[in-house]
């Protein structure tokens, strides 16, 4: 069996006629459709919103509404760890402005891309991690990092960073 | 029913049960704010400006959301209220732009209003603006997200009045916006550009998109001859930008102040529309006999028109072929009048007033080019016209009047039936039944009139029951359009209007909050109808001419290419 990029695509929409067709003519039942796609996907693409609005005659305007209101739901496919950073006004006088420059920094995000390009990471900058006791602070997946140095940065995702661990083997090995 | 008696501000009154305190409370002539209230509309209780002070309860309750309750006591203005109100008017005025002055809504706007009556005069909260791009992609409506006030109201229209769905929510909390479907560009959202939706804003997030410095611009050029239709809706309406009941200016009045403020020569879309009901009643007859595409939709309205290519691709063949008035209009003036009038068309431009947002765009529909120029360059709306004569410093009201010019300017009481819902069925039936020979004694057919949503006749052709019917809304349109779908249509003739009561209710009028007020124009049209000497559509003697030097017959080779056109699937967001 081939295991190119174009059967995984294949393999994904196929899933996504199935899911659809399961709920076809069942309007009420948005959210269950739009969280089996986001499992198959990783996140709710637009293409999908439309399929969705056409087998569950339901507005694409409305879905749209459903889909950027509830935090589980993304439009955008995700990184595979998500690193949440503070930017709370504790973190922020503790230099969380700094963590976050480390992080951009090291993942090369630019123009306010959020997900790194080897879709590795995803950073999402929040609010309050509720530990302020531990400004500034950040989260890779369910680790909390608190009183960081920007410094410090670097290391700790590398901890995550399976491409980064591969390459290092591959130095290894030479 | 229960009658509930409860006291506001003292005043005791007595209500049904299932009031509103807000209901209750304007009953007893004490004045509750409001700002996503709308009186036409579901309840939303989003914007918390109407809260009040409930004896007994601790937190206040919003007005327009609370139903009375027997011995209840109300205080629609203690401090404690009134401070409400202050912070909830600071609060968004902080996300505002602050730029009323120069705001097309200014005057008219319900947040200026607001913040005036509330004396809101300083702000304790940052000013957090969005500065988002205003959406320029459709001809007909510009949306303005930074104004929005988020009340929800234009959603209520879009979704429930007219069934288009074009606009929706996003995210939530402080970061909720209103947006066209999927956050696209409005004109890849199923918008038909109705306008409706300008009706219902608060403020000036939604407007007509401006073409008075073009129109300034051609009016200025002395190269160029300036030549205007006038829709029927257009007149009736606009009395009440200067204070007049509808239809109150007299049409001589309004070409009087047309040609004043520099329009070359002033005509009307009313010789259009009786043209129209030549063309299309024959059409009808026509499907009639063979049995084709039946029932058969009328085409005079663009914000329909749009509707069925988006939603109902594969029933098209349903539509009418006619141009609208507006279109018809502007093919023959490029062509007939021109020559006519012995004038380079080159020169013309040809400009249209119309009650309509939807109507900028059809005229710069890719088809509409058969005079082999723009057939319609610019078209203004009532809205725009009644500025343009307070900027020129005329008050058409007190116009003595003038006479259009000839050629394209006779019309007869069925086309300005044109511009109320019904009215095209009316003026249609006016005409069908008589090219069946004889003369109809009672030519007011009052089952196609009113504000009610579908409207039903049954007319007799040849001994045969013709049935008609008669939609306002797209909403409406939408049911009757299903029909079709199934094979289960009874019906031979439907006249579809996008707009609530047709025209009279366009997205381009002078700002219309409820319905009462589209049914008293309604009643300006009917009236209108009822004093013009002729009132069928086949007796305008202009269209006769034009028939006889130009076209040759109805339906004639040369008729098709100027005076008919063809339908496409719009692929959109839906
Ligand atoms: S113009 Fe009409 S169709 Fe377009 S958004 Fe407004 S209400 Fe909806
Ligand atoms: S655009 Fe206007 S009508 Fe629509 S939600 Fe915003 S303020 Fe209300
Ligand atoms: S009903 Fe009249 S005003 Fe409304 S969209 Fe149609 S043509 Fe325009
Ligand atoms: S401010 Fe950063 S955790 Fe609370
Ligand atoms: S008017 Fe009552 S909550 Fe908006």
């Amino acid at each position: 069996m081939c295991n190119c990029g174009e059967n995984l695509r294949d393999q994904r929409y196929t899933a996504l006629e199935k899911t659809l067709k399961k709920y076809r003519h069942t309007t009420g039942k948005i959210i269950p459709v739009l969280q089996e796609i986001q499992d198959i996907f990783g996140y709710v693409p637009i293409e999908a919103i439309r399929e969705v609005s056409r087998e569950l005659k339901v507005p694409s305007s409305e879905i749209y509404g459903v889909v950027t209101f509830y935090g589980q739901f993304h439009l955008q496919a995700r990184g595979k760890n998500i690193i949440r950073v503070c930017t709370g006004t504790a973190c922020h006088v503790q230099g969380g402005g700094k963590i976050l420059e480390a992080i951009t920094d090291y993942l090369g995000l630019k123009d306010g891309k959020m997900t790194s390009d080897d879709m590795m990471f995803t950073l999402e900058p929040v609010a309050c991690l509720g530990a302020c006791g531990m400004a500034p602070v950040m989260m890779v997946n369910e680790d909390a990092y608190g009183r960081l140095t920007p410094d410090e940065v670097p290391a700790i995702l590398a901890r995550y960073d399976e491409n980064r661990k591969q390459k290092d083997d591959e130095k290894c090995i030479a | 029913m229960t009658a509930i008696t409860v006291s506001i501000n003292g005043i005791k009154t007595t209500v049904p049960e299932g009031t509103s305190i807000l209901q209750a409370a304007a009953g007893a002539g004490v004045h509750i704010p409001t700002l996503c209230f709308h009186p036409d509309q579901e309840v939303k209780a989003n914007c918390r400006i109407c809260v009040v002070e409930v004896e007994g309860r601790n937190n206040l309750a919003p007005a327009c959301a609370t139903a009375v309750s027997e011995g209840m006591v109300i205080k629609t203005a203690t401090r404690r209220v009134l401070a409400a109100r202050r912070t909830i008017l600071e609060l968004i005025l902080a996300r505002h732009p602050q730029d009323c002055l120069h705001c097309s809504r200014n005057g008219t706007c319900e947040l200026q209003q607001l913040a005036a009556e509330y004396d809101v005069r300083y702000n304790r909260f940052p000013r957090d603006e969005w500065q988002l791009p205003l959406d320029y992609s459709t001809p007909g409506i510009v949306r303005d997200p930074n104004k929005c006030v988020l009340c929800h109201r234009c959603i209520e229209v879009c979704t429930a009045v007219q069934t288009v769905n074009a606009l929706g929510l996003a995210n939530r909390g402080y970061d909720t916006q209103v947006v066209p479907s999927i956050d696209h560009d409005l004109f890849e959202s199923p918008c038909v550009m109705c306008g409706q939706c300008i009706h219902a804003c608060p403020v000036a997030a939604i407007t007509e998109r401006d073409q008075i410095d073009e129109l300034m611009e051609a009016i200025s050029d002395p190269e160029k001859v300036v030549v205007t239709q006038i829709a029927p809706a257009v007149r009736l309406a606009l009395s009440e930008e200067f204070g007049g009941e509808p239809g109150r200016l007299r049409m001589e009045q309004l070409v009087d102040g047309l040609q004043k403020i520099g329009f070359d020569y002033v005509l009307h879309t009313n010789f259009a529309a009786d043209l129209t009901i030549w063309e299309e009643g024959h059409e009808l007859l026509e499907r009639l006999q063979e049995g084709r595409n039946l029932p058969m939709f009328t085409s005079c309205c663009p914000g329909w028109v749009r509707f069925a290519e988006v939603y109902y691709p594969g029933l098209l063949n349903h539509l009418s072929t006619c141009k609208s008035p507006q279109q018809m209009f502007g093919a023959l003036v490029k062509t007939y009048w021109a020559e006519k009038m012995g004038i380079d068309p080159e020169k013309i431009v040809s400009v249209s007033i119309m009650p309509c947002t939807a109507k900028k765009y059809e005229a710069v529909r890719p088809e509409m080019i058969d005079s082999r120029y723009a057939d319609v360059d610019m078209v203004l709306t009532t809205r725009e016209i009644a500025r343009l004569f307070r900027m020129t410093g005329i008050d058409p009201l007190k116009l003595a009047g003038a006479f259009p010019a000839p050629w394209m300017g006779e019309y007869t009481g069925a086309a300005v039936l044109f511009g109320a819902s019904g009215g095209v069925m009316e003026a249609a039936l006016r005409t069908v039944c008589e090219l069946q020979g004889g003369t109809l004694e009672k030519i007011d057919f009052c089952d196609v009139r009113g504000m009610k949503g579908v409207k039903e006749a049954t007319v007799y052709l040849n001994g045969k029951p013709v049935r008609v019917a008669v939609a306002h809304s797209l909403s409406n349109a939408r049911v009757l359009m299903e029909q079709v779908a199934a094979g289960e249509s009874p019906y031979h003739f439907i006249e579809v209007m996008a707009c609530p009561g047709g025209c009279i209710g366009g997205g381009g009028q002078p700002l219309t909050r409820t319905d009462r007020d589209r049914a008293r124009r309604m009643q300006a049209i009917y009236d209108e109808d009822r004093g013009r000497q002729r009132r069928k559509a086949h007796e305008n003697q202009e269209v006769k001419a034009l028939y006889q030097d130009y076209l040759g017959s109805v339906m004639s080779h040369k008729a098709h290419e100027l005076l008919h056109t063809r339908y496409t699937l719009k692929r959109k967001n839906t």
